[in-house]
């Protein structure tokens, strides 16, 4: 089990635990506002996007080469940017805090 | 070759120059091939901007024959982020239940029409009929009105006999004005009650801009639909082991969607104007022309997608741009998504084989460029 914690553009602050799937899934099944995952997670749409809090970097590693690609050019990319669905949810991601880009 | 083969004409350009050159009535077009600088210029809306004169980003050009501005379509953020908020929401509905549901029994109907015919020609009979039906629950209005919509043809929005699509455009504005009058009359729950309703920045939209709108969403989503419908059926026609394959792994159907849309690319290119002399990979692109971005090449970019000509049914990484990228990208993804989803759900439950007898292939030239975007028509018979 991972609990992982999204923090919205409202500031809306929702804890959510998961052991399966990617963290975009986890975060559409808990109806987190400003993740849509609308391609389903084929690292196409980046309504997955999310900003890692930085102490929690070395928990979600940093992105492949494909997915900083198509984060380079959005609107909202910061260093601690990641595709939620490129996130597998895992033992190493319990405790993590991620901010909702959207 | 395959009728389902659609090949890549721009692969020697983007490896070779990065653009394309066309001509288009006196305004001429450098596509931008490659994958990065296709994103990198729809990410620069400061020197590549939608908001030129109405109908200018649009290839073949619209400027001779209309002068209202599609929204959010042809408006630069930060204007662009405040009308797209107003209808964002709205767009989002096909994800509900009811909808799924309604879309479920649409397209259920048509397939079971189609088993009973010996020959059905796709184009007119099927895709352009489940376009219209479709786009009824978007606008959330009766079903009856797709009658009128189907009526019109598959050329209504089409620039290419100018003078005479300039007329056949008027039916379509005709027809909103008497459906806003309607709507003004007699609120209710569709789409022109719901943005004659909507404010932005404070103010109400005017009723140009709520043209702007209403245009956009009836011809954005009308061949883009079409062709990704027919192609999509003409794919499985030919391997129906793609569709076994889904009917028996269902977790892989939404990369199969993913990928049908990649490897057609619906819609090949729009432009941008340039507010600023500039480059695009070391090529001059003076201020006051049009660039375009095309999706359809940069969907077939070798550096980027494994395998780019070949259909890999199950792509888990498919970074496409199908649906642009960015700032503009297709508010209407999630309504066709959800037809191609539920299209497939359909034809694995009630059809065993699909043939295809006959076809005439739609070809867009560009330039020098020759691409298959679809077919004219195409017969098939469902089994
Ligand atoms: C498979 C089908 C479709 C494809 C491939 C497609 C493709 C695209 C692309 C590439 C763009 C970006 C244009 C740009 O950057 O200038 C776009 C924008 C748009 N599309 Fe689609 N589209 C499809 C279906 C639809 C449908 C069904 C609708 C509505 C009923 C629709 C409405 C729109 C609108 C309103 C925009 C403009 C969004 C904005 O400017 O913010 N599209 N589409
Ligand atoms: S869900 Fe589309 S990129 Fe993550």
């Amino acid at each position: 089990m991972a609990k992982i914690t999204f923090v919205t553009q409202a500031n809306e602050t929702i804890t959510v635990e998961g052991n399966s799937g990617n963290v975009m899934e986890l975060a559409v099944q808990n109806k987190i506002k400003g993740i849509d995952g609308n391609c389903g997670g084929v690292c196409s749409c980046a309504t997955c996007h999310v900003h890692v809090e930085p102490e929690h970097w070395n928990k979600t590693g940093a992105p492949s080469a494909m997915e900083s690609d198509m984060l380079e050019f959005d609107e909202k990319v910061s260093d601690h940017s990641r595709l939620s669905c490129q996130m597998k949810v895992t033992e190493e991601l319990d405790g993590v805090v991620l901010k909702v880009a959207n | 070759m395959a009728k389902c083969t659609f090949s890549d004409p721009f692969e020697k350009a983007r490896k070779e120059v990065g653009i394309g050159e066309m001509d288009d009535q006196n305004d001429p077009v450098k596509m931008v091939l490659g994958h990065k600088d296709v994103r990198r210029c729809a990410h620069n809306h400061k020197t590549f901007q939608s908001g030129a004169e109405p109908g200018r980003i649009v290839v073949p050009s619209e400027v001779n024959i209309r002068d209202i501005r599609q929204i959010p379509f042809e408006v630069d953020p930060p204007q662009h982020g405040s009308y797209r908020a107003v209808v964002e929401d709205w767009f989002k509905r096909p994800l509900e239940e009811e909808y799924t549901a309604q879309l479920e029994k649409q397209i259920g109907v048509l397939i079971d029409e189609a088993l009973t015919k010996d020959s059905v020609e796709v184009i007119n009979e099927f895709s352009l009929v489940l376009q219209s039906r479709a786009l009824t629950l978007l606008f959330n209005v009766p079903f009856s009105e797709s009658e009128t919509w189907i009526s019109w043809g598959t050329h209504v929005f089409r620039s290419e006999e100018t003078a005479l699509d300039a007329g056949k455009a008027q039916v379509l504005y005709d027809y909103i004005d008497k459906k806003l009058e309607e709507s003004k009359q007699n609120p209710g729950d569709d789409f022109y009650s719901k943005l004659l309703a909507a404010e932005v920045d404070g103010k109400k939209l005017t009723d140009e801009e709520i043209k702007g709108v209403v245009v956009l969403t009836f011809s954005g989503g009308r061949d883009t639909v079409i062709n990704a419908v027919t192609n999509s059926l003409a794919y499985f026609a030919e391997n129906p082991a793609s569709l076994e394959r889904i009917k028996n792994e269902p977790e892989i159907l939404n990369f199969a969607i993913e990928e049908l849309v990649r490897y057609f690319s619906p819609l090949t290119h729009m432009g941008r104007v340039a507010t600023e002399d500039t480059q695009v990979c070391e090529h001059a692109i003076q201020a006051d022309t049009r660039i375009s971005l095309n999706w359809a090449s940069a969907n077939r970019d070798a550096t980027v997608f494994e395998k780019a000509n070949e259909v890999v049914i199950d792509r888990k990484i498919n970074p496409h741009v199908a649906f642009g990228f960015g700032t503009h990208n297709c508010l209407g993804a999630t309504h066709a998504r959800q037809i191609l989803k539920v299209l497939i759900k359909t034809l694995i439950k009630k059809v065993d084989s699909i043939e295809i007898l006959e076809a005439d292939e739609n070809i867009e030239t560009l330039g020098e460029f020759k691409r298959k975007v679809g077919f004219n028509s195409i017969q098939m018979k469902f089994n």
